[in-house]
């Protein structure tokens, strides 16, 4: 089926070698580009910018909790909640998320309680125990090694004549590994229903992006594989929703896969256990956070009469309820069996297994 | 000269010995520049060495490993930093596939003296595939030397042992004590026996066999034990984990006649399961029991809060410890 690539203008009609970079609401919160403005409610733009801060206060009380012993190691989104709420909001609910480890956000509005996503943190295995409905796949600590398993599950999707569609997120770190390659060439070749969506937040750890590829962009990797590849502007809530839109509809309906590049900044810690001080300038992180998302999104909604102060109080307040009660709940969970480490390994159990099992179980009574 | 020196200390002043000592010698890995490793090992190397000797690679452990094949052709002695073993796995196939093999497929003419430095095992309450023990799927493969040290001095000794080696090293680090112990460290280059098993403690009822992180709840494992029972036990630290120093294990077998392995990997085909294939080949009918294995369990490394219960404590120890001596 041949592609009318004037019916996706925003990822055929923007270039990444010509550093072409699509936005829709810029760092003023100014419309910019309002042919490409979603059609959204004022209830639906306040329910964006409820996200935004449900999000942020989220991964505050996230990195309270490992600070105070009561986490592990935990990486921060903050700075990357348009990305997180972007490449979710236009997915249908059986749409797969291919997450890898900075994506607590996405995983919470596809549907995990934010006390589950706590709890895998936590370092409690019930973390990955997702709903039976939730086309979703736990967290991917080996950075890129997902990728190719979103490809696979996109596969799948075609050959069953399937309608969903896998979205798969990672880092700039990520496109080095092999996998990610693997991937994109098997996107290619499969025709499968993937979107490959690269939060691109600068850095590896203390790796720069420039140390990563020594190519502009990480959207124009997408052109070597047959692929389409767009650069966006990562921060902006508006273009990560059309573009994700434009990107659904070509996988869902043309069994083509998008690489998005989303251009955003890591504004915390690779980790709880990082300290990016050593490796970048405080100028540096200065100069983007002028450009995080919160901060166009509330001029804009307030210059569009649904924001003032009196709400923005309210939805943060709210928030911090919500975010404080799934703490809680996460806190007081009970810790896995002591056997489920045998239970959850395979079909069936063995007698060596067993034994084992029951060693653990005498060890842990006497 | 020596002050004491923790192990992460300890490798980082190998590092720039065996930088200084040999200009063939370069580090690469995932943050090991600027940021000097995520566990601070190679802190210092860029500042001194330049971003040419001590470089932040993109991330792909295929990249790192399968480079480290061709620097090490033409040339230069690659140290190359896998940033937690759980990683590696993208990369295994030049360390089976060809760093272990140049040798033999050039009849000696090509050789990849390539040095791997892992952080390896658990107990750091580390997020996911931070913490696993397959020091048996190294040890597996023919053609590629693999080195624990379990103590500052030897961590610091092997490692410059391994540079001078002409063959490929994986160098195990167990990061649960990088910096748990402190002792002292000679400030000068010397080197440690990387083929040699350690007796640390010599004895006649029983020979303990450890290595690593495992070396230290052994030995409070021990200290628990004689609080309330006498033993004179003999201790192996075995320091080499491919080839394993068999004359100083069946020497040892033969003279106490009972035997107790620990370590943190899964069981079944394991480090332990070939030591005692071995001992009860060479040394049966010293044998006054079975050979106790006291091992992490066959699955998969359970996340922090279960974490402790998979790997041997002083607990395991005393109860594999007493079966021993019980038979």
């Amino acid at each position: 089926m041949q592609i009318d690539k004037s019916k996706f203008p925003i990822i055929y009609g923007h270039d990444p070698r010509k550093g072409e970079m699509f936005q829709v609401v810029n760092e003023e919160g100014e419309i910019v580009n309002p042919d490409f403005m979603p059609d959204l409610t004022d209830e639906q733009l306040f329910e964006i910018y409820t996200w935004l801060i449900r999000m942020r206060i989220s991964d505050e009380k996230a990195n309270n909790l490992q600070r105070q012993g009561r986490m592990g190691t935990y990486p921060s989104i903050y700075g990357q909640e348009a990305c997180q709420i972007g490449a979710v909001w236009p997915q249908e609910k059986s749409d797969w998320l291919v997450p890898t480890f900075r994506e607590n956000g996405m995983m919470w509005m596809k549907g995990v309680p934010l006390e589950q996503t706590y709890l895998y943190w936590i370092g409690n295995e019930k973390g990955s125990e997702f709903a039976e409905d939730l086309n979703m796949l736990p967290v991917a600590i080996p950075v890129g090694s997902h990728t190719i398993h979103a490809a696979g599950i996109g596969w799948a999707e075609r050959i069953k004549g399937g309608n969903n569609v896998a979205v798969c997120s990672f880092s700039d770190g990520a496109t080095s590994e092999g996998d990610f390659h693997a991937a994109m060439n098997f996107a290619g070749v499969f025709k499968t229903k993937c979107v490959f969506f690269c939060q691109n937040n600068q850095y590896a750890i203390s790796t720069h992006r420039n140390i990563q590829t020594a190519s502009d962009t990480i959207a124009e990797k997408a052109f070597g594989y047959g692929l389409p590849g767009v650069m966006i502007d990562g921060n902006d809530v508006f273009a990560v929703i059309a573009t994700m839109t434009e990107a659904l509809k070509l996988a869902r309906e043309f069994n083509t896969t998008t690489l998005i590049e989303a251009v955003t900044y890591r504004l915390g810690a690779h980790t709880t256990s990082d300290n990016p001080k050593i490796y970048r300038e405080d100028s540096e992180v200065e100069e983007w956070a002028k450009k995080e998302p919160l901060i166009r999104l509330d001029k804009l909604l307030r210059a569009k009469g649904i924001l003032d102060d009196e709400k923005a109080a309210k939805v943060e307040e709210d928030a911090r309820q919500e975010v404080s009660i799934a703490a809680k709940k996460a806190l007081e969970a009970e810790n896995p069996k002591i056997t489920d480490m045998f239970d959850y390994l395979l079909s069936e159990t063995y007698p060596e297994l067993e034994e084992q099992k029951q060693q653990l179980i005498e060890e842990t009574n006497e | 000269m020596s002050r004491e020196l923790k192990i992460v200390e300890a490798i980082n002043e190998a590092l720039f010995q065996g930088m200084e000592r040999d200009e063939r010698v370069m580090v690469l890995g995932e943050d090991v520049g600027i940021e000097g490793g995520v566990f601070r090992v190679t802190s210092g190397l860029q500042e001194k060495f330049g971003k040419d000797r001590c470089v932040d690679t993109p991330l792909t452990e295929t990249g790192i490993l399968g480079a480290a094949v061709g620097l090490a052709i033409n040339g230069m002695i690659p140290v190359c930093e896998i940033q937690f073993d759980g990683f590696i796995w993208p990369g295994f196939d030049h360390i089976i596939n060809h760093i272990a093999r140049f040798r033999t497929r050039t009849r000696g003419r090509i050789t990849t003296p390539v040095i791997i430095r892992v952080p390896f095992g658990g107990g750091i309450h580390a997020l996911e595939h931070h913490s696993e023990s397959m020091e048996a799927v190294f040890s597996h493969i023919p053609g590629i030397n693999v080195v624990i040290p379990s103590n500052p001095h030897d961590a610091k000794g092997l490692l410059l042992s391994a540079l001078q080696s002409p063959d490929p090293t994986i160098f195990l680090e167990p990061k649960k004590i990088y910096r748990a112990i402190k002792e002292d460290v000679p400030e000068a280059h010397y080197t440690v026996d990387t083929k040699k098993a350690q007796v640390l403690r010599e004895g006649n009822d029983v020979t303990i066999i450890s290595y690593g992180a495992m070396m230290r709840e052994t030995k409070l494992a021990l200290t628990e034990y004689l609080k309330t029972n006498e033993l004179d036990f003999e201790l192996i630290d075995l320091v080499s984990l491919s080839p394993i120093d068999y004359e100083t294990v069946i020497k040892s077998a033969e003279k106490t006649g009972r035997v107790l392995i620990v370590n943190e990997e899964p069981r079944t085909c394991g480090l332990a399961a070939e030591l005692a294939a071995v001992i009860q080949e060479k040394a049966l009918l010293s044998l006054k029991a079975p050979i106790e294995r006291v091992t992490g369990f066959d699955v998969i490394m359970p996340l922090l809060k279960m974490e402790d219960h998979y790997i041997p404590g002083p607990k395991r120890i005393i109860n594999g410890l007493t079966k021993v001596l019980n038979f």
